[in-house]
């Protein structure tokens, strides 16, 4: 178990103690309700953390999970006379049911979209729940067997309860958080098609992350019928249970354990207070208040409280470790002799085309790479090099033609399935999860074939220390130069152990000096016997590195073979520098 | 046929009528996201507040004693439209021109939900706040016309609601017109298709915001001046009708105001025919599935482009 989680343990006991004392302390029971509400609140909107705040897929519909959980237990002791403590587990598995078919024609959309989305649930089901004639239903009193039916007269019952609920949600947020269920959560949020190309099967994690979500939502929502005895359509699925669950987070801090606790913990108390004082004279006080909130708190400190807090103390904190620059860790790999017919076929192209409207982005591609080859795909900006990877590693499925990868096609795969089968790749532009240690950054690489998550770890050291970037791996990857963040990504292609790594522009846009380590870095995955791939459109950096050439130009490839001759080929000069130029050379060289 | 021909007839007349003020609702808010990309979670809101402000002044303000019972409401609406523009201005001004447009960074965590829930909070200070402002109980602006009927055969045509449809329509072909033909509403459009590309050629794309975001509102706001006459509301009534509202707009294709206004009329003319088959309550359940068909049907027209660039 690492210190984090220990800690984080500590501190879900710390919270418990403190509840417990605070709940001794309290002699009214009007408090004691006000603690049970800010205990449900919490746990609600760690909950909508699971899904939102670690893959950033915003809901607005949380209240649906909330309100089924409400009927759940409010109709089945009114209808069935199940027990409350029979009805809360049972909500979990409503809210979890409903979470599959939300998330079933849901999460094809993305942003704004899937929020909005949300959005139509619970207010479809408050107009269902109305027109079945459930506008107020009063929870039964069950005199002759009260704690059967969870009906305590002290008030202490019900936050113990809730406590106990809380508690049991951080611990699985926690857990999720420290897996690779929430690693791959974080590589979502942060970029869904890298994730996917990293081998994250990022359907299976978004729809298993709102089920969860919406399975401790609903228990949430039961407990609340519970505590209040009364559930209404407006109460349970209206609005404000989707605002304020995440408010509380969004104040407290997104994607953090502990944000959605500090959130209920001034908020709750706050318009709980403010409603009771006020709540005559001014009847929407509690909205007013969390609308200012919501507003305060984008406005002044759009990351929460509790990122806020941590940055400032991360500030004030020395660095936790000394980082040396490693640029002479990378040893000089003397260049390979270059023997492509040596190695089978390892991936080949046939006829492939691909169109988008009319614009033919790929006519026709023949390529074969053999194993252990170093291959350069150049062509100038908008010749579909970066289409072709697409094709090869599933973000697009070709229109024509065959991809073959050790004789399996490999059309019609979606991207995590195209990892698994062993081609890692790199972006054009590069998405680090800036918040993330290095280590961790290619951690989340290194699941797709790693058995548990110790070994993800441990294979992405290995990856570290192939490029170079050991000694780095403990530093925040935000921090990181332009030249370590390009060779991160190569360690988080690298960390699975493909046998085929595709780079998109990884030296573009580097210096001189940083050219050089990457160079090597490159040149070391090789020799280590994986086969590279690189697209590039500046050709002077390439003619040192690759073996083969193969040169693209709208779509088409115009000319293959070893750098000397590719460079001397007109028609690629033509390509890159016009039709003028490539006469004027034509000349020059006769 | 659980319905005759006529019931037919009458439910598609009722939704070609409810529908153009649906209409225009959806313009505004389809400004507002074509101009800004911002959802505006609180566009339900100025709608409501757009009800109150044609209340007053019909009621308070004397119009519908000056003008009379049947022309005051419906001049009283369209100056609810001015009302919440200026109101819209100032919401832009202080807060929500802050989250958005050229000088808004992208902060992590909010990320680019930032603006929706800087919105959201709008909608909730407006919500809550009208009902201590205006109080719960219900309300609505009398007016004869919404009692009285044309008859056109079997068919009959609610006054009230055949006035507004002539309203809407006109203010629909009216904004159609100031964005397509003047100045201003090219800048509009301009800084709606790309604001880099806008600021770069000298629009002032804050204000172009502005505009947008404010005229949002207001046209919104004189439709709900409309709906006021024929159906009692209150500070939450909104709500009802931002389901309405992004349906609409979704239907029609975001980003684009003729799209919005006939996915406006279609979301009418669905709720009215709804009422053929499903129990009046679920009106909007139906325009919720009609919501998910096309999310199910189109997706490609919510995502916009469907492959990232990566």
């Amino acid at each position: 178990m690492s210190p984090t989680v220990k800690r984080q343990l500590w501190a879900i006991l710390g919270l418990a103690v403190a509840v417990l004392a605070l709940m001794a302390f309290l002699q009214s029971d009007y408090f004691e309700l006000v603690l049970t509400q800010v205990l449900l609140w919490a746990m609600m909107s760690v909950a909508w953390n699971i899904l939102c705040g670690y893959s950033g897929y915003f809901s607005f519909g949380h209240a649906a999970f909330w309100g089924l959980g409400a009927y759940t237990v409010a109709l089945g002791l009114i209808h069935l006379d199940l027990s409350p403590w029979l009805t809360i587990p049972a909500s979990a598995v409503v809210g979890g049911l409903a979470g599959a078919l939300i998330g079933f024609p849901t999460f094809r959309l993305r942003g704004h979209y899937f929020a909005l989305a949300m959005l139509a649930y619970p207010l479809a089901s408050l107009y269902v729940f109305q027109w079945l004639g459930y506008q107020e239903i009063p929870l039964p009193m069950k005199r002759e067997a009260p704690i059967l039916y969870m009906q305590f007269a002290d008030q202490r019952a019900y936050v113990a309860l809730a406590l106990g609920l809380l508690v049991i949600t951080l611990l699985i947020s926690l857990s999720v958080e420290n897996s690779r269920f929430g690693m791959s959560l974080f590589a979502i949020k942060q970029n869904e098609p890298a994730a996917e190309a990293a081998g994250i099967d990022t359907w299976r994690w978004k729809m298993l992350a709102l089920m969860l979500s919406g399975a401790l939502a609903a228990m949430a929502g039961g407990l609340y019928a519970v505590v209040l005895l009364v559930v209404t359509p407006e109460a349970v699925f209206g609005m404000l249970v989707s605002a304020q669950a995440l408010i509380l987070a969004l104040f407290g801090g997104v994607g953090s354990l502990w944000g959605p606790v500090i959130g209920a913990t001034v908020l709750v108390p706050l318009a709980e207070g403010l409603n009771a004082k006020l709540g005559d004279v001014l009847p929407g006080i509690q909205g007013v208040v969390y609308g200012i909130a919501i507003i305060a708190i984008i406005l002044l400190a759009p990351e929460g409280v509790y990122w806020r807090i941590r940055d400032r103390l991360a500030g004030l904190l020395p660095e936790l470790a000394p980082m040396p620059t490693p640029g002479a860790t990378i040893p000089a790999v003397p260049r390979a002799a270059p023997s492509p017919t040596a190695g089978k076929d390892l991936l080949v192209l046939r006829n492939v085309g691909i169109s988008f409207g009319g614009l033919r982005a790929l006519d026709g591609v023949d390529l074969s790479v053999p194993e252990g080859g170093l291959y350069g795909i150049i062509g100038p900006n908008g010749a579909g090099k970066t289409t072709l990877f697409n094709v090869i590693n599933g973000f697009l499925s070709p229109e024509r033609g065959n991809i073959t990868f050790v004789n399996e096609s490999l059309v019609g795969l979606r991207p995590n399935q195209v990892c698994r089968k062993g081609i890692g790749r790199t972006f054009q532009v590069v998405r680090a999860f800036t918040r993330m240690t290095v280590l961790e950054n290619v951690t989340v690489g290194a699941f797709v074939g790693a058995a548990d998550a110790a070994a993800a770890r441990h294979m992405a050291a290995t990856a570290l220390d192939r490029v170079g970037l050991g000694a780095r791996a403990n530093a925040l990857a935000g921090g990181l130069t332009n030249r370590e963040l390009r060779l991160m990504e190569l360690a988080r292609a690298l960390a699975p152990q493909p046998r085929l790594v595709l780079l998109d522009e990884t030296l573009a846009g580097l210096g001189h000096d940083d050219l050089d380590g990457i160079l090597g870095a490159i040149r070391q995955v090789r020799a280590e016997g994986v086969t590279v791939l690189i697209i590039e459109h500046t050709m002077q950096a390439m003619v040192q590195l690759v073996d083969h050439f193969d040169v693209l130009d709208h779509g088409r490839l115009i000319a293959s073979g070893t750098p000397e001759t590719v460079v001397r080929n007109s028609e690629v000069i033509e390509a890159y520098l016009g039709k003028k130029w490539a006469e004027q050379v034509a000349v020059a060289v006769k | 046929m659980p319905f005759s021909l006529v019931d037919f007839l009458q439910a598609l007349t009722a939704g070609i009528l409810v529908g153009s003020t649906y209409a225009l609702m959806c313009i505004g808010l389809g400004i507002i996201f074509g101009a800004m990309r911002v959802i505006n979670f609180a566009q339900g809101d100025f709608l409501m507040l757009g009800m109150y402000a044609a209340f007053y002044l019909a009621t308070a303000g004397g119009l519908s004693a000056f003008l009379g019972p049947s022309g005051g409401p419906i001049v009283a609406a369209f100056l609810a439209g001015p009302i919440v523009f200026a109101l819209g201005w100032m919401i832009h001004r202080f807060i929500v021109s802050r989250v958005t447009g050229a000088g808004a960074a992208q902060t992590e965590g909010a990320g680019a939900y930032g603006q929706i829930l800087t919105t959201l909070g709008i909608s909730l200070i407006l919500q809550n706040g009208g009902l201590i402002v205006f109080g719960s109980a219900p309300t609505g602006i009398r007016t004869p016309l919404s009692r009285s009927s044309w008859e056109i055969g079997d068919i009959l045509l609610n006054q009230g609601r055949s006035v507004s449809f002539l309203v809407a329509v006109g203010l629909a072909v009216a904004v159609y017109l100031f964005l397509g033909h003047t100045r201003q509403g090219k800048a509009l459009r301009a800084a709606a298709d790309n604001s880099q590309a806008a600021l770069y050629m000298g629009i002032d794309v804050d204000k172009a915001h502005r505009v947008a975001w404010s005229l949002g509102v207001g046209i919104t706001a004189v439709a709900g001046g409309l709906v006021a006459g024929s159906q009692s509301f209150q500070p939450y009534t909104g709500f009802d009708f931002v389901i309405v509202m992004y349906a609409g707009v979704v239907l029609g294709g975001l980003g684009s105001i003729l799209g919005a206004f006939w996915g406006g009329l279609v979301i009418g003319i669905v709720q009215q025919m709804s009422t053929l088959i499903l129990p009046y309550q679920l009106q909007n359940t139906a325009i919720f599935v009609v919501f998910l068909l096309i999310i199910f049907l189109r997706p490609q027209g919510m995502f916009g482009r469907l492959s990232e660039r990566t």
